[in-house]
């Protein structure tokens, strides 16, 4: 186990800068998220730690070791992809058994099988150990797929969207085991997602990651309560936060250089039409069964926020909201912390 | 425009079953979704509907005719694929233009049209432009431009979204059905993603196996499940099942999970001594120390304005919605009791719904 760190990382693509100037430090131990849209740079971070690819400037560091020049199989890392790759005609266990078979190890076969053993159980698949992977399902390859990663315990473990191609239940699922395994072996996890939710429920830490540059990093529930920008507060909440501009609610005490009003659900109360903040109208209620999205417009502006299952409200209702400690920002997307305004 | 109506539809490859004589219909208007796992026969469903498929036996009715063997062509339904088809080297307004040229539509109407569909879809400004250039998103839409501009009597959708990323299938999802409100045309759509089904759908069949378990609006098949397998393909995470055996008794109010009274909607039917299973939604977990329905903390997922708590129970598992400002650790005991008009019985082996005063009312798969 060890802990990683990029130093004033750069890697053009032509014209492309994809990584710009990128500082990241993950923990022993800690289970890192770089979360960002298609384009934001995540993989590129990825495969420079990997040594898939080499950076135009900055140190890569792993342990006390500088690895930047070191090809991958050199770095003790090990990398799980988004399509999962393994060998369709070997059986679960010889696919689990490989890498340790590299000539470079040379593990003797009962301290494999014992390995192979271990992780099987660990990711609950040791049932299927004398199965051909072509035979298993999508779920089943992507678990083997991971325990091909664990089988070796490299000190670093680099994942790139690896519960992308599963669909929404079992993704669901393996989100609780990889953190679970994660938590177990006391691994070190440096993982990339867009999908906001394996973030959340996942991360120590998310690195909010944007043009290249790591806009914000912090442990969950820090990213999601406090963000430094319009475009960080966009990543996390479901529905989204909504943006207002400072004109849409002329009541409410805004600082003087608030020119954005950042309200998610929680910040929203919908009353009556008097003594309210903003006034709008109901334009659809979307029932979701777990809960209901109200979808107001408000000045002209699209809002959405959560209703409660029993709230009397249709379409077409006039209503009025009212702001409980939103988030204000500047012209430049910033976010005005209160106090320094 | 006009109504589907679908009769005891079968088809059959050899000897497996696609799709189990189904019957179903819908309005002229409504926004239906076929929802179900990959090979539950949804998509062959579509397809029979849409002609590129023929059916074993059965009927399919578009408005008053019996399309039934009719080729594609002769249907007036518009197709859209998950992976758009367009034509690469030609603009965006020839894309949308194709499906009228073929039809030998006048030029001016085809002007006319074309910017009626680019003004529904918002693509007006990219009508010049090439599509090989456009993102993922304007490519779906000049798509769906192209099935729009027919002006057909219906439209069939496979999996529209499927290739898109998270973020932007939540954006047309919303676009779709504010689509669909300006054309009141009916829709049936394919997916396998709840969310989508339960987001737009003004009522969904969920199919598994080749059979129709059940039909309803989002809400019904939300709270009143048909069946387990219902239940536990809609939401996320799904309905939690406790299992335990008991007998039940019509007109009981209240049902045993060893020690604990759990009240329950009245039950309408008896049944002997059975393997049931009691099915919560994560939301109607409620933390009461006072309950005698004990459970442990097992793990906690933080979702910003909520968080999920899973807890292990002598009765199985069960996962909780609860508010994120509820500080909870692992191992932690809580007393557990539930909102009893959130709740159904289910009688394992069969996976149905016990019949009780919640479903009064509501039509049964």
């Amino acid at each position: 186990m060890a802990d990683i760190a990029l130093i004033g990382v750069s890697k053009r693509f032509g014209d492309i800068v994809a990584v710009d100037d990128l500082t990241l430090q993950v923990d022993d131990g800690a289970f890192v998220v770089l979360l960002g849209p298609t384009g934001a740079g995540k993989t590129t971070t990825l495969r420079l730690a990997a040594g898939l690819e080499t950076p135009d400037r900055g140190l890569i560091r792993i342990g006390d070791r500088d690895v930047s020049k070191l090809p991958p199989a050199a770095r003790d890392v090990t990398f799980v992809f988004q399509q999962y790759s393994l060998y369709p005609h070997f059986t679960v266990y010889d696919n689990l058994a490989f890498p340790l078979r590299s000539p470079a190890r040379r593990l003797p076969e009962d301290e494999i099988r014992k390995k192979v053993t271990e992780t099987a159980a660990l990711l609950r698949i040791e049932s299927k150990l004398g199965n051909r992977a072509a035979r298993l399902s999508g779920g089943e390859m992507q678990r083997v797929a991971i325990g091909r990663a664990l089988v070796r315990r490299p000190s670093l473990y680099l994942m790139d969207e690896p519960l992308s191609s599963l669909d929404a239940k079992l993704r669901a699922e393996l989100r609780l085991e990889l953190k679970r395994i994660q938590v177990e072996l006391g691994a070190t996890f440096l993982y990339v997602t867009h999908d906001q939710i394996e973030a959340m429920t996942m991360a120590t830490k998310i690195g909010v990651i944007e043009s290249g540059r790591i806009v914000q990093i912090g442990a969950p529930r820090e990213i999601y309560e406090a963000p430094k920008s319009v475009y960080v507060a966009a990543r996390l909440g479901q529905p989204s936060i909504n943006l207002l501009p400072r004109a849409a609610a002329p009541e409410l005490a805004a600082p003087s250089a608030a020119v954005t009003i950042g309200a998610r659900t929680e910040h929203l109360r919908i009353v009556k039409a008097r003594g309210a903040d903003a006034h709008g109208e109901v334009v659809w209620i979307e029932h979701l069964g777990d809960q209901n999205r109200l979808h107001a417009r408000i000045l002209g502006h699209d809002v959405v926020t959560l209703a409660e299952a029993d709230a009397a409200l249709s379409v077409g209702d006039e209503i009025g909201v009212r702001f409980v400690n939103p988030l204000f920002f500047d012209v430049n997307g910033d976010r005005i912390v209160a106090g320094t305004a | 425009m006009a109504r589907i109506e679908i009769e005891k539809l079968h088809r059959a490859f050899g000897d497996f079953v696609a799709v189990k004589s189904s019957d179903f219909v819908v309005e002229d208007g409504e926004f239906f979704c076929l929802l179900g796992p990959s090979g539950c026969g949804k998509t062959t469903t579509l397809r029979m509907i849409a002609g590129l498929e023929l059916p074993t036996s059965g009927r399919i009715l578009l408005g008053d005719e019996d399309v039934t063997f009719k080729r594609a062509a002769e249907r007036d339904i518009a197709f859209v694929f998950q992976f758009f088809a367009l034509y690469p080297h030609m603009s965006v307004r020839q894309n949308i233009a194709f499906p009228l040229k073929s039809q030998s539509v006048p030029r001016r109407e085809r002007a006319l049209r074309i910017t009626e569909a680019a003004r529904a879809l918002r693509i007006e400004p990219l009508l010049d432009r090439s599509v090989g250039g456009l993102s993922s998103g304007d490519r779906q839409r000049v798509a769906l431009g192209r099935a729009i501009v027919r002006q057909p009597r219906a439209f069939l959708m496979d999996e529209p979204l499927g290739a898109l990323d998270a973020e932007l299938r939540q954006v047309m999802t919303g676009e779709l059905r504010a689509l669909h409100d300006r054309l009141h045309c009916a829709t049936i759509y394919v997916t396998h993603d709840q969310h989508e089904a339960m987001s737009m759908a003004d009522r969904i069949a969920v199919m598994n196996h080749g059979v129709v378990e059940q039909i309803g609006s989002p809400r019904e098949i939300y709270d009143r499940p048909a069946s387990m397998f219902v239940a536990d393909f809609i939401g996320l995470p799904p309905m939690n099942f406790l299992n335990f055996a008991d007998r039940l008794e019509a007109g009981a109010t209240e049902i045993r999970l060893g020690q604990a009274e759990i009240s329950v909607p009245t039950l309408r039917e008896s049944l002997p001594e059975s393997e049931l299973a009691l099915g919560v939604r994560p939301e109607a977990v409620l933390f009461d120390d006072a309950s005698a329905l004990r459970g442990a903390v097992f793990g906690t997922e933080y979702l910003g304005t909520t968080q999920i708590v899973t807890i292990t129970t002598d009765f199985g598992l069960l996962r909780a919605r609860v508010g994120a400002d509820r500080n909870l650790h692992v191992g932690e005991r809580l007393g557990l009791t539930f909102r009893p008009e959130k709740l159904s019985l289910f009688e394992k082996q069969s996976g149905r719904a016990i019949y009780t005063a919640l479903y009064e009312g509501a039509a049964h798969g």
